[in-house]
């Protein structure tokens, strides 16, 4: 099976949906003849055509307004927002239109669309290359959340995705693009020999709705998204507390079953994710696992999250959850 | 009832004019100096300026010299002092591109070829006046004063810089010399300058706001925002759009339907203005006129400032995989630097000795600017702004849950 990163399983993703069903698009900043800042639709605009991959204007309200009504109109437009940072222009299309349409029109028109964006820290970028906004879309109905972590759930989530007939928001760890990140900004492994990395050239899916079990252990339950699944498996391993590790990958609608089953087996639940803690999706987390979960719980639930607080430039590595903080996380829960 | 197939069926996508393995051809600039004539600045509207909007205002041949209404006859030492300038921003952002590759900032911006436009602006406006960049202007502080030993601090992200570590290189602040705080999210500052402006004009106090946005951000709902503002409230703002013909791999013909960028001010009922960007003086000229405009209380002005991005987007950039490459040098502008010291000459105020003996001074003087400020600490090997600048200036007061995450990330800090 071949071996790809999280860039050349996007693009694989793109590719094929695109050759499957002319009814998709695809367009973005610097996304047409560029291939994408980060290259992830590099070669497909040769492929398939300017009119199928283009360039847009810098204008992300305008793509989310477009992909709408693109979208209403019988295409299957996949549209990519360069940074999730410069979702925002766009959040009104998203929260109040393309989120909504379907119910306010009594179910007479939907919006197949799918917006996939780079989300997440560990490349310098500051405040504004750096953020990773995704409960601030959970918090919407209407439309569902994907936060992909390895180059096979990138492209499975992404076909999942675009063949969904409700609007799906994919955020891609970019800091994972070209290898998984552990922690060490020192350390830069690629994908070279990851598992996870060997990913079928054919069309395949991630359903949407369903966790991956990342690890497998007994006594404590880590659900994580985004890069800081891999983080959570260095602290695991660091602490060598035998561990569950659930990848979320899809936010709304999340894996009930898979989160109630390992909780029930291990009595203990921390929850990593980098975006801040207040009104993270980890809150979400922490009160469905006790409404659910209550009397299996041995110990409080945790939560490890980036601070409160802009994403800063230089200290970044203060900010990102470290495996040293989730160790100490996992600790406490075994305190009990 | 279902529409029926027509035949042609492909979506119109512009492609840009030029790409990597073509050869690169501009329309050489169809204004001369003197064609368009300078207005009023007081009571002008809108429609007087339709042909300065799809024309180009100019002032310097290609000859070096100067002539035509718009000449702002400023004496030898301005000049002298502009080109300084320019010659001061072309040698800083070498040397920064240099420390760039070895690690000492995570990324870097050059204004490559675009060095007049924040120069000669901002000299043409008062010290008191506001400014509000884009990541493509720096050029204004070394106007305003500000030392270079700062600057390099803040790029670096050593315990000196005054933004504490916390944006990225280029994104500057110095409210000392009026300077307001860089964002990377694009466009959003120039909505934002007409608040400004509307502030001086509710304080009624003499001072205007000058701000920029690229072609490729004036896509942005901001930049309509702003010209609608200032059409209504008319304030004292000049709002530039920088169209350097490229925002990364994007050429302005996607950024706009309308190959004029100036002329869509006049639909707003703003006098517009598109003026050569490597033309120093004409630059100077046009927002002198603005400002003329914003300190009588006529409002605001919309200049379409028309430059090549002669370099990368970014340190992050590789522009060969979009464009041919050397096309800059076709550019029929010139460049800004070469057209004021040619200038210069011509009038017989400087000399090739003169110009080569400035670059070397402003050499020595950026190098002894960066071995001071690399010895506060670079991005590479540090000392770094404490990490509890993460949870400073959050908000006014540190509130209790900042306060206790404070106090968690001081257990686990790595720096």
């Amino acid at each position: 099976m071949p071996e790809m990163n999280i860039v050349q399983a996007v693009n694989s993703a793109l590719d094929i949906m695109l050759e499957k069903d002319p009814d998709v698009i695809f367009f973005g900043e610097d996304a047409g003849y560029f291939g994408g800042v980060f290259r992830t639709s590099d070669g497909l605009q040769e492929k398939h055509g300017k009119h199928r991959v283009f360039d847009t204007p810098l204008s992300e309200g305008g793509i989310a307004a477009i992909a709408f009504g693109m979208g209403i109109n019988g295409l299957r437009p996949v549209a990519e927002i360069q940074f999730a940072d410069y979702i925002f222009p766009a959040y009104d299309q998203i929260v109040n239109e393309i989120a909504k349409v379907r119910h306010r029109s009594g179910g007479e028109f939907w919006c197949p669309l799918t917006i996939r964006t780079p989300a997440g820290g560990g490349i310098r970028g500051g405040h504004h290359h750096s953020q990773s906004p995704e409960s601030q879309f959970t918090h919407t109905s209407g439309i569902n959340v994907v936060y992909t972590s390895t180059p096979y759930n990138s492209k499975g989530l992404l076909i999942s995705a675009i063949e969904s007939n409700d609007p799906v928001v994919v955020f891609e760890p970019k800091r994972c693009y070209r290898g998984p990140f552990y922690g060490d900004p020192h350390n830069v492994p690629t994908w070279k020999d990851h598992p996870e990395a060997e990913v079928p050239e054919a069309h395949y899916t991630v359903p949407l709705g369903k966790a991956r079990l990342a690890m497998e252990g007994t006594e404590c339950t880590v659900i994580s998204w985004g890069a800081m699944v891999h983080v959570s498996e260095q602290a695991i391993k660091n602490c060598g507390i035998s561990c569950d590790l659930i990848d979320l990958q899809t936010l709304v609608p999340w894996d009930k079953d898979a989160i109630i089953k390992s909780i029930e087996k291990t009595g203990r639940c921390v929850i990593v994710h980098e975006a801040p803690k207040t009104s993270g999706f980890g809150a979400e987390m922490a009160a469905s696992v006790q409404e659910r979960c209550f009397y299996h719980l041995e110990a409080p639930i945790e939560r490890v999250t980036g601070w409160d607080t802009p994403f800063p430039h230089t200290t970044e590595w203060d900010y990102m959850p470290s495996p040293a903080r989730i160790a100490d996380a996992i600790m406490k829960t075994m305190e009990e | 009832m279902a529409a029926k197939k027509k035949k042609q069926v492909t979506l119109h996508v512009p492609s840009a004019p030029f790409r990597p393995g073509d050869k690169a051809s501009f329309a050489p600039f169809e204004n001369e100096p003197g064609d368009l004539p300078r207005p009023n600045p007081i009571k002008c509207t809108a429609s007087e300026t339709t042909d300065h909007a799809y024309g180009l205002v100019r002032v310097l041949d290609f000859d070096g010299n100067a002539s035509g209404p718009w000449d702002p006859e400023l004496t030898p030492d301005e000049l002298r002092e502009g080109l300084e300038h320019m010659v001061r921003m072309r040698i800083f952002d070498d040397r920064m591109m240099k420390m760039q590759r070895t690690g000492k900032l995570s990324f870097y911006m050059r204004s490559f070829g675009e060095e007049a436009v924040a120069i000669a602006q901002t000299m043409a406006l008062e010290n008191q006046d506001w400014i509000f960049p884009t990541y493509r202007q720096p050029g204004a502080q070394f106007v305003r004063g500000r030392d270079m030993v700062s600057m390099i601090n803040h790029c670096i992200g050593n315990v000196e810089d005054n933004v504490k570590g916390r944006q990225m290189p280029v994104h500057y602040t110095y409210r000392d010399g009026r300077f307001i705080s860089v964002s990377s999210p694009v466009g959003t500052q120039f909505s934002q300058a007409v608040g400004v402006a509307m502030a001086s004009q509710y304080k009624a106090l003499d001072e205007c706001c000058i701000t920029w946005i690229g072609d490729g951000s004036s896509a942005e709902g901001d930049y309509h925002y702003a010209l609608n503002f200032a059409s209504v409230f008319k304030p004292p703002v000049i709002l530039n759009i920088v169209n350097n013909q490229w925002a990364i791999s994007t050429h302005a013909n996607l950024a706009s339907g309308n190959p004029t960028f100036a002329a869509r001010g006049l639909a707003y009922n703003v006098p517009s203005m598109r003026v050569d960007g490597n033309d120093f003086l004409a630059l100077y000229a046009v927002t002198k006129w603005a400002r003329q405009r914003a300190a009588a209380g006529e409002g605001a002005t919309h200049i379409e400032v028309l430059t090549y991005r002669a370099g990368a987007h970014s340190s992050s950039d590789d522009p060969s995989r979009y464009r041919p490459g050397d096309e800059h040098e076709a550019w029929p502008g010139g460049d800004p630097v070469d057209r004021l010291v040619q200038h210069l000459v011509a009038i017989g105020e400087w000399s090739e000795k003169q110009q080569k003996e400035l670059e070397e001074r402003v050499d020595g003087e950026v190098m002894a600017a960066y071995k001071e400020a690399v010895t506060y600490g670079d991005l590479a090997n540090g000392p770094y702004p404490s990490a509890d600048t993460i949870f400073t200036e959050v908000y006014e007061e540190v509130p209790w849950h900042l306060q206790e995450q404070w106090d968690e990330m001081k257990k686990w800090s790595v720096d």
